[in-house]
Formats: structure tokens, sequence, C-alpha cells
């Protein structure tokens, strides 16, 4: 009952902010609704017992990456409106229409799938980890996936290194 | 002896010094220096060898030297199965080489030292590419001589055959000197293409082209008195090759032609040495030729003809060469004839005791000829024996020997010849006794023309240092005004030194290059003959078979033969020449107007003699004429059949290419144009997708996506 | 409906993708576009949560942490081509970036 109702007040503003993020004309605003419209699902994430996974929202996403756009917000300091300018040939309206469609569509499968449960596969026992959350997501980074793991780290210092030269002065 | 390979290599090497350097940069002077230099050094070497033969036991007297692997071996098909063809460029120093580098090296030497001054009217460049020429010619004759296989030889054999087209073209300014060269080389073409097959059956029969391997298996091969057998057919092609360079029937009409050239090379290639080579190589292969006896008859017939036919012609020639040409074709009759009948010995003594007379005979013509300005007409000269007596008495010795009249050379060998013959055939002798007949009667003709009588030639301006000093030299190219004399001229007068020095040395050679073969029935030894048996025999030994018993029964018919039947042989063949000299002598000298009265009797023989028996004009109705229409259908065919055919080709390419050039043009680059023009206009309506508004892509994948997940929900 | 199945989440996902998806259909400043498509990720890592409760397993998680690895790789290379794009065209108008065509 409680969980439902924790759910439900999540969803609402995650959701909320998430309309609030693409409606907003001020960009600044913008880049704060997206703040907290990820704290918001940091909850979820909690909720959903995946503490670890919170704490990394929280701190990549909500503490480095919008920061980071708010940098670039920051940067870009607009002399004009920056949708003044609109290409007749954009079918706005299309668009929106197929992305309803699609939803309408995933709703369908999910209302589907979900009166007609399958029955979900048994994992093997051996399986289990034992221990806490950030124990066992830690345990798997570091054998199982160990290998994307180092090749995350790489495309993290690729990206760097990519973000370094293209924002040089003289490109 | 180990040295022989030095004897053609010297001439070889003054050729080679005289015709790169000399015709450039020699003085007349250093050109026969060298010329004569290397000449001489190769005929003391070949006096050397000859001499160090001469002290060999008489069994042992073959001496070979290798001087390299010419050809290595390799494989190739005879008779008796897979065979080595390996040829060295080897040399043999034998009784019969021996006598023939002698000859060759000697009498060249002489004719050397009687061209300086006899050529002496040349450019230093005609001179230097005369002696070049003569050097090389040494060079290959020497060759041809001392070759130890067949092969060797036939390089020699090719050479002088070279030397010769180039010499007798020598002044190839003349239209007709060019067109003797030319006839020269075709004719001698025929006998080489011969001697060619000959070499390659020898090699198919035997394995081997080598004198002696050859010789020696030949030997153990039985005789072909019946049949027509592989040695026949050898013998054959070998006598064709032999009838080509030493100017035989039908091959002959060459050698008068070849007048054309200078006459020291007259003397030296068409007289003495070259056109001999057919002789030597017949005896060369003298054992070959005794297990043929049908082609020894044919070779006998035909030197026989040859003699008669020649010697007819030479009766009535009045160019003072031609004479001695025919002269000397008749002589090659004559020791082919010998060599016919099995007396190889007679013929190789002829054929050197000929060398030197002939030689002599040519050398005094070429002199008479200097002497005249260059007049070769018989009828122009006479009386010459008071302003040439050196010319006159060497040219009667050399007349009396070709005469046969004894003590001299011409003698000995001839009535070697005779006697021989007349032990094989009574009828090949009488011609053989006619045309000694003749002999004597053409050359006592040539001697009375020349040298008796009137004098007959053109005038001359009586200047004040006549017949003396030497003159400046012969113009050939001024032939018209020849016949007037030109200013430079006063009057027949005897030659220089260099002239008159190798013709008595020639002419004391033609006294006593008889001497070496004096016949038993003269108390004499023969010893030529015995010398130069080893040559023609497989050697002593077991493997020599039946050819030395062929010598056996020969030498005993020999001795069974009382000598006085040769002595009255001899007498008969005296009384003949004789009677040859009387007539001439009586018909140029007492009573012209008989010779007259003669011709106007026998008006047909007369006409036949004069145009020599018409065999050029056959030669030129039937082979020549045959050549020339074949040569111009072929010529027809080509331009009709083959070029139509080309042209055709062409014309249907063209038509082809026109037609495909069509289909290109229409087919295959529409094809290209309507997939290029349809990838652009397809292109044009499709790039109106691409806006560069990254929303419209993001709305095409998004689209993409919608299809997917309508997908999925239809199927599940 | 008051118990809380993946399905509950997973409409929730759907909801928010399509937030994103409309904003990159109907935004013209990329920034605006770049933080949709930041939500886009996040609704996808909210899925693989979900899911990774469901399966009692947390290779879901796993899979969430390199997406964040990989949203944040994108990002940084995104914003820097932004920053390049804007000293040269003084504009975030996606509309005006359009020299890539034909």
């Amino acid at each position: 009952m409680g969980e439902a109702i924790v759910f439900y007040g999540l969803s609402a503003f995650i959701l909320g902010f998430a309309v609030l993020v693409i409606s907003t004309r001020n960009t600044v605003h913008s880049v704060l609704f997206l703040v907290a419209s990820f704290l918001f699902v940091a909850m979820l994430y909690v909720l959903l017992g995946a503490e670890f996974l919170a704490v990394i929202q929280v701190l990549v996403y909500a503490g480095g990456i919008v920061v980071l756009y708010l940098f670039v917000v920051m940067l870009v300091n607009l002399k004009r409106a920056p949708e003044t300018h609109q290409d007749p040939r954009r079918q706005t309206r299309l668009g929106v229409a197929v992305a309803g469609a699609v939803l309408a569509e995933f709703l369908a499968i999910i209302v589907y799938s979900s009166t007609n449960p399958s029955a979900p596969a048994v994992l093997a026992a051996g399986e289990v980890i034992e221990g806490g959350n950030v124990e066992q997501v830690g345990w798997l980074l570091y054998t199982n996936y160990l290998i994307p793991f180092e090749l995350a780290s790489i495309l993290l210092l690729v990206a760097m290194v990519g973000a370094i030269v293209l924002a040089q002065r003289e490109l | 002896m180990k040295v022989i390979w030095l004897i053609p290599l010297l001439p070889g090497i003054g050729a080679a010094v005289t015709g790169l350097v000399g015709i450039r940069f020699f003085s007349k002077a250093q050109t026969a220096l060298v010329a004569c230099g290397s000449m001489t050094l190769a005929a003391f070497l070949s006096i050397y060898a000859f001499i160090q033969l001469l002290a060999l036991p008489s069994e042992a007297r073959v001496y070979d030297v290798v001087v390299a692997s010419w050809i290595p071996a390799m494989p190739l098909e005879t008779a008796g199965g897979m065979g080595a063809f390996a040829v060295d460029w080897a040399f043999r120093l034998d009784p019969l080489s021996g006598m023939m580098i002698l000859v060759v090296s000697g009498i060249g030497l002489l004719i050397h030292v009687y061209s300086t001054s006899y050529m002496h009217g040349e450019s230093a460049a005609g001179y230097a590419r005369f002696f070049c020429y003569l050097n090389l010619f040494c060079f290959f004759m020497l060759t041809l001589v001392l070759g130890a296989n067949l092969l060797v030889m036939f390089v020699g054999w090719e050479g002088v055959g070279l030397c010769s087209y180039l010499l007798i073209g020598f002044w190839y300014h003349k239209q007709s000197a060019t067109d003797a060269g030319k006839k020269a080389f075709l004719v001698n073409r025929i006998g080489d293409w011969g001697f060619v097959l000959g070499i390659f059956l020898v090699f198919f029969t035997f394995g081997t082209i080598d004198f002696h391997e050859v010789m020696v298996s030949a030997a153990a091969m039985p005789i072909e008195a019946t049949e027509f057998g592989v040695i026949s057919l050898i013998c054959l092609l070998l006598f064709v090759g032999a009838t080509g360079k030493s100017a035989q029937i039908p091959l002959h009409i060459w050698l008068p032609d070849a007048m054309e050239g200078p006459t020291p090379v007259s003397a030296l290639i068409h007289a003495a040495t070259m056109v001999t080579a057919g002789v030597y190589m017949v005896c060369r292969n003298a054992v070959l030729f005794t297990h043929a006896p049908m082609v020894m008859t044919i070779v006998a017939i035909i030197g026989a003809l040859t003699a008669l036919m020649a010697a007819s012609i030479g009766l009535l020639q009045t160019d003072i060469k031609r004479v001695l040409a025919y002269s000397t074709v008749s002589q090659l009759g004559y020791m082919f004839m010998a060599t016919g009948v099995g007396a190889f010995g007679a013929a190789a003594f002829h054929l050197m005791t000929h060398a030197f007379f002939k030689a002599l005979l040519f050398l005094g013509s070429g002199s008479v000829i200097h002497a005249m300005d260059d007049e070769q007409d018989m009828r122009r000269m006479g009386g010459l024996k008071m302003y040439m007596p050196v010319t006159f008495v060497t040219m009667l010795v050399g007349t009396l020997a070709i005469a046969g009249i004894p003590p001299f050379a011409g003698f000995f060998s001839k009535d070697e010849i005779l006697f021989q013959t007349f032990l094989h055939n009574r009828a090949l002798w009488v011609v053989a006794v006619v045309t000694a007949g003749m002999t004597a009667f053409y050359m006592f003709r040539l001697m009375a023309m020349t040298f008796y009588g009137e004098y007959r030639g053109p005038a001359w301006e009586d200047a004040a240092d006549h017949g003396g000093a030497e003159r400046p030299g012969i113009d050939t190219e001024n032939e018209v005004d020849r016949s007037r004399g030109h200013g430079a001229w006063h009057g027949p007068h005897e030659s220089p030194p260099p002239v008159t020095g190798p013709l008595m040395v020639l002419a004391v050679g033609a006294i006593v290059a008889g001497f070496v073969g004096i016949p038993a029935a003269l108390g004499g030894g023969n010893a030529i003959e015995h010398f130069l048996e080893p040559s023609f025999t497989a050697g002593v030994g077991p493997a020599v078979g039946e050819a030395s018993e062929v010598v056996a029964i020969e030498s005993a018919a020999i001795h069974s033969n009382s000598h006085a039947t040769e002595l009255g042989l001899m007498v008969l063949s005296i009384l003949v020449a004789l009677g040859g000299v009387a007539l001439a002598h009586r018909l140029y000298l007492k009573r012209p107007e008989l010779a007259e009265a003669w011709r106007a009797r026998w008006t047909g023989v007369h006409r036949l003699l004069l145009n020599k028996y018409y065999v050029d004009e056959l030669y030129h109705g039937t082979v020549v004429r045959g050549t020339m229409s074949g040569g111009r259908g072929l010529w027809r065919f080509d331009g009709r059949v083959v070029d139509g055919a080309v042209n055709g080709s062409s014309w249907l390419t063209i038509v082809a290419s026109w037609c495909s050039g069509l289909f290109d043009r229409y087919v295959v680059d529409g094809a290209v144009n309507l997939v290029g023009w349809s990838a652009s206009e397809s292109s044009f309506s499709l790039r109106r997708i691409q806006t560069g508004l990254i929303q419209n892509y993001a709305l095409i994948m998004l689209f993409g996506v919608f299809v997917f997940v309508s997908m999925y929900l239809l199927i599940s | 409906m008051l118990e809380i199945t993946p399905s509950h989440y997973m409409v929730l996902s759907a909801a928010l993708f399509m937030i994103g998806v409309i904003g990159v259909m109907v935004r013209r400043n990329i920034i605006i576009i770049f933080m949709s498509i930041e939500l886009m990720l996040n609704a996808v890592n909210v899925n693989l949560a979900a899911f990774s409760q469901q399966w009692q397993h947390v290779t879901g998680q796993v899979f969430a942490i390199f997406v964040i690895a990989v949203a944040a790789a994108e990002a940084a290379v995104g914003l820097g081509i932004i920053l390049a794009f804007y000293r040269n065209k003084e504009t975030v108008n996606i509309d005006e970036m359009n020299v890539m065509r034909w």
C-alpha cells in the first residue's frame, strides 16, 4: 500500500518534471527541471532496492552531467532566441502523432503481457549472490563484466580526450 | 706441330687487321706488309709442320689438334639409335692435308706478293680491302684443308665461297663483276645443299662426322657394288657439293664468269686452291667413295665429260683468262676422273702440279693483261715475246707443263691419271687422251696468239721512258678509254719484280713439282702417292677390311701390268700433245688462213663451241626463266589471293568493327546511360528526403520503430 | 492496482521515453534535445532496474551503470560538438544545422 503510494507519487514527479524539461522556454530552467527529474528517478531506484544505482544516478547524472549541461548553457550566451528560426519542412505534429502511436502500442503490449504473464524463469540457485546491493554489483562488475567495465573506462577516457579536443578554441 | 692451329689463324689475324684497321688507316705499304707478313709466317709454319710430319714413320703420319670443343655433345637420332652430336674445333695434319697446306700457303704467299704490285692502282682503302679478302680466303682455305671433321671443313668450305664471291665482285662498280659474283654464289649454293645433306647423312649413318672415325666405320661396311645403298647416297650428295665447288658439269658455268675478278684472285681461288676443294673433299672421303663403286663411275664419267667439254670450249675462246678458266675446268675434270677410277693419289698429285702451273699461267696472263693496259682479248695481242721476256719464258714453262711435255710437272701427274684410267676404263681413257690433245692445242694457240706473230694491239705514244718504269695504275672505271689507250700507257712492257718474282718461283715449281711423282716405269719411286696413301685408307690394322683389299687389288693390278704398257702410253700421250702443239703452230702461226677455212667448213660446230654449248642459255631458259616465272606467278598469287585475302579480312574487320561500334554506341552506351540517367532521376526525387533536418531523420527512425512494434503486435 | 508490478514500471518507463521522444521531435534547441535523450536513457535505466528487482539479480543494475557511463561519454562529446558548432555558427538551432546535406 505504502509502496504503491510512493511509486505513484514518484512517477507523478518524474513525468511532471520531464514534461517541464521539454516544454520550458528557458534553457536554464529546463536543466534544473532535469535535475529534479533525475533525483526522483534516483528515489525510484531506492524503492527498487538498487541503492548503488541510486547513488550513481545522483553523483553522475545530477552531479556531473547536468552540471556539464549547465556550463554549456552558460557558455552558449545567446544573443537571439534559440528557436526563432523554423524550417518549414519539419514535421512536428507528425512526429508527436507517431510518438503517441508508439506509446499506445507499448501500453497495449504491457497490458497484454501483464494479463497473460509468462512463467518467470527461475534463476539457478548458485547464481544468487550473497550480500548487499553494492557488494553484489561490485562482485559482478569485477568478475563477469570486468572486460566491459574496462572498455567503459576506456570509452570515458576517449570521450574525455574528444571533448577536450572539441572544446579547443582553434578547432 | 702442336701449333698447326696457328697456320689458319695467322692469315685470319692478317685479315682482321687489314680489314678492321687497314681500310681506314693503313698505307699500301703497311697493308702489304701485314698481309704478306702473316702469309709468310703461315707458309713457314706449314713448311715446319710438314718437315715434322715427314720425320715421322709413314704409318704414324697423323697429327690431331683439338683447339676447342665447338658443339658440346647433344643427343641426336642416328641410324643406330641415339647418338651424341659433338663437334670439336679440331685440325688434322696428315699427308694429304700436309701437302695441301704447303700448296695453299706457298702459292698463297706468292700471289700475295704478286698482288702487292698488281693491285697497286687501287686506292689505299681498296688495296686494304683486297688484301683483307685475300687473307680471309687463306684463313678459310687452310681451315678447310686442316679440318678434322666435316663440319670444320664445311666452315672453311662456306668461308672460301664467301671470299670467292667478295673477290669476284671486288670491282663492284662493274655490273658484270657483281653479276658474276652472284652467279658463283648461287651456283655454289646448289652444291652446298648437297654437301650439307651429305654431312647430315654421314652423321645419321655413322653417328660421327670426324673423318677418321667415319673412315674406320665405313671401312667395316660392305662395298655397295650392286645396290645403291646409303654410302652411295652419301657419296653422291658429297659429290654434288664437289661439283659445285669444283665447277663440274652441270654446275661448271660459274667458273668462267668468275674471271671478272682481279687476276691474282683468279689464280689463287679459281685455279690453284678453292676450286680444288671439291677434289680434296672427295680424296678426304676416299674410303667412303671406294665403298660406292657406282658413284665412283658417275664421278669418273662426269669428270671425263667435263674435261672434254671444257677443253673443247677452250679451243675457240679469245679472252686469255677465259681460255685458262676453261682449262681449269678441264683439268678439274681430269682430277675427278682420277678419283672416279680410284686413283686418289694421282688426283691429289695432279691437284698439286696443277696448282703450280695454273697459278703460273694465270699470273702470267695477269702480267700480260697488265702490260697491254687491261686488254684481255688475245686477238689484240701478239708478238709480246720481245717486250716481256720473263713473262714469256715462265708462261712457256707453264704451257709445256699443262700440255704434258716431259719433264715438266704436268706430264707426270697427267700421265699417271691417264695410266690409271687406262687400267680402269678404256673409253674414259680415249676421252682423256683427246682432251690432252685439245689442251696442248689451245694452250699453244694461246701462246701463239699472245707472244708470237705480229703485234696487233693498239698503237702507243712513243714516249721517252717507254718500256720500263712502273705505270701509275689500272683505271678500272675507264673501260671506254681502255681500247684507245690513255696518255699514261707507253706500250707493252715487262712487269716489275714483285710480279716476275712469283712467276719465276712458280715456273721452277712447275718444272720440279712433278719429280716427286716419277712413275716406276721411268725408274722413279712415285714417292708422292706412297706418301699420300695413308690418307686414303682407313689405316693399317684389322679394321681396314675391304677398302684396303681394293687398294691391294689395284696395286696388284698396277704391278702386274708391265712397265712397257705404261711407257707406251706415255709416248702416245706425248705424241698427242705434240700433235696439238703442231696443229696450233700450223693454224695460228704458219697458215692463219687455214683457220678461217676450217671455221667456214664447220660453222655449226664453231658456233656451238663459241657459245659454250649454249649451257648458259639452257640454264637461263630453264632454271632462271622457270624460277623467274615461278616467282612472278607466286607474286601474282601473292598480289591477288594473299593480298586479296588480307584486304578482304581487313574489309571484313572494318565492317564488323563498324557494326560493333554501332552496337557499342547504341546498346552498351545506351545501357550505361540508362543506368546513369535512372540513378540521377531517382536520386533527384530521393534527395528530397535528405532535408538536412535531423529531426526528420529521427522521425523516420521513429516511424521504423512504429512499424516494428506494430509487426510485433500483429504477430503476437 | 495497488500491488506494484514490473508492468507499472514499464508503463512509467514507456511514458518517460515517449516524453523524451516528443522532446527530440518538437524542440529546436539542441541542448534541450540532448536533455531529452538523457530522459530517454533514464527511462531505459528505470526499466533495467525494475527487471533487476523482478529477477532478484543485479545484472540489470550493472547494465544501467554502463548506460550511465555511455550517457556521460555521449554528453561530454555531444556538448563539445555543440560548443564547437556554436563558436562557428553562433547558433544552437537545429534547423540551422543543415550544412551536411545535398
